[in-house]
């Protein structure tokens, strides 16, 4: 035992990792995850071998059949010979910091098979961030060599919304029928979708929920790629083969940097940026910006014009 | 809530399977130690019944986990020396096991004999589960450190 526990990252430890050790990736993901001791020598020596997995983001309201869809879609990219990491998000408890973790449970069709690997998160207690912790369990099995990295979260929680961020596709997963669930992903989510899906097609509204669906992406402008909006029956199956076309697609089409980690840490960057942004320019109590918000309130300039603006003032501003 | 221990605080939360392996389908007290570890601050994977060794063992390995704890109402908890033989062949030999619920004794000696670190019977607390499993992720981080 305490050999094994002894390893140290050099580059016996990482050809062990990237020939798909198991217990050297389980390991790795605990050090990192808590940031021990070890955790910063297992990023420095990992770092040089990122780039491989494409890294998928699924999220979507509670029930909508996350867990369900996950599990399907990694049995159809093992049918197409791809090695896959999953990460699945659990919320832990705000008061005691306790979880469940109980997403992988959805996920037992692929015990015994070496090309799936399952790992748990619990979303609260992260010192640097539920995303930045995420980000880094990614980066361990893309070391590993895993060719895709499924990550889970809940659509609730802003920091759920970052992590589904990190992803170079996210699929935004919802089921029929539900008033509440259009509204919370109207709530932001509908924007960072690359691929709707609206699960459970196999109840009655599908229909009215993929409509919907479609009227609201016809809202919100988009360069380039366009996201579909497909039906899946994950408990049959039906409808994952064309949801791993359509994120392979995706993948392709928006490939080059996207795919890229450095381009993971952009966009954890941008979005750390933009929360220190926000909180200045909450803070701003100059006249200007005073003036600013009433001449917004009277109609005399647009919130796009006032937003610019805003990030000027902000500039000017010493602290 | 959580035990007084005399010890470090844990520089992580403790990571536990909560299981059941066997025919009995009986998963309320499961359920209820589950909640009671989670209430207590810990990571609990819970797997609900009718599991299968080799099933544990994976999810063990996946999820690093310090311990596995099975519950047991009618015959179950024999089959955990098996449990802890598969554990040791996949080199997980250094997470601790417990077995609660209905252990009459001289089975209980076999499960000790087996590597168990603890067996719960029923009418155990709360307090008793919680600290005990506390102490014991204790020992299993200072043997892998
Ligand atoms: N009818 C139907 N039920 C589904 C489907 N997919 C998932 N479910 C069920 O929906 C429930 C929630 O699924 P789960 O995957 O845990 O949802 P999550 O919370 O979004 O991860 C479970 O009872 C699933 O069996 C589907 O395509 N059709
Ligand atoms: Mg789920």
């Amino acid at each position: 035992m305490t050999a094994a526990a002894k390893q140290v990252p050099d580059s016996e430890w990482l050809a062990k990792l990237q020939s798909g050790h198991r217990t050297t990736l389980a390991r790795a993901i605990t050090a990192v995850e808590n940031e021990t001791a070890g955790a910063g020598d297992i990023i420095s020596a990992i770092h040089p071998h990122l780039g491989h997995a494409h890294v998928v983001g699924f999220t979507g309201p509670p029930g909508a059949g996350k867990s369900t869809l996950v599990s399907a879609y990694v049995a159809e990219l093992r049918k197409r010979d791809l090695t896959v990491g999953v990460v699945a998000v659990d919320p832990s408890s705000p008061l005691t910091g306790g979880a469940i973790l109980g997403d992988r449970i959805r996920m037992t069709a692929h015990t015994g098979d070496e090309g799936v690997f399952v790992r748990s998160l619990a979303s609260r207690g992260h010192l640097g961030g539920l995303s930045r912790t995420a980000a880094r369990v990614i980066d361990v099995m893309d070391a590993a060599r895993r060719d895709v990295v499924v990550v889970e979260t809940v659509g609730a929680g802003q920091s759920e919304v970052e992590v589904a961020e990190i992803a170079h596709t996210k699929v935004v997963v919802c089921a029929p029928g539900l008033g509440d669930d259009i509204q919370a992903i109207k709530a932001g989510i509908l924007e960072i979708a690359d691929v709707l899906v609206v699960n459970k097609a196999d109840l009655p509204l599908a229909d009215r929920t993929v409509k919907q669906l479609k009227g609201m992406l016809g809202l919100t402008k988009r360069e380039g790629w366009t996201p579909p909006v497909l039906r899946t029956t994950a408990t049959t199956g039906e409808g994952v083969d064309t949801l791993a076309d359509k994120i392979d697609d995706h993948a392709d089409a928006e490939g080059g940097l996207r795919a890229s980690p450095v381009h993971r840490v952009q966009r954890l960057l941008a979005g750390i940026a933009a929360e220190r942004l926000k909180r200045r320019i909450e803070r701003q109590d100059d006249p200007a910006m005073t003036e600013l918000c009433e001449a917004v309130l009277r109609g005399d300039v647009g919130f796009d014009a006032a937003a610019s603006r805003a990030l000027e003032l902000l500039v000017k501003s010493k602290d | 809530m959580t035990a007084t221990t005399h010890r470090m605080p844990l520089a992580r939360p403790p990571k536990v399977l909560v299981t059941k392996i066997g025919f009995d389908g009986h998963d309320r007290g499961s359920r209820i130690v589950a909640a009671y570890l989670r209430d207590a601050g810990m990571e609990v994977v819970y797997t609900g019944p009718w599991q299968e060794i080799p099933f544990v063992v994976n999810l063990a390995l996946e999820e690093d986990v310090d311990v596995i704890g099975v519950s047991s109402l009618a015959t179950d908890h024999l089959l955990v020396p098996k449990l802890m033989d598969a554990l040791r062949e996949a080199g997980l030999g250094h997470i601790g096991v417990i077995v609660g619920g209905i252990v009459p004794d001289d089975e209980e000696a076999v499960l000790k004999d087996a590597g168990v670190a603890h067996v719960f019977h029923a009418g155990s607390s709360r307090e008793e589960i919680v600290a005990s499993i506390e102490e014991l992720v204790h020992t299993v981080r200072a043997q892998a450190a």
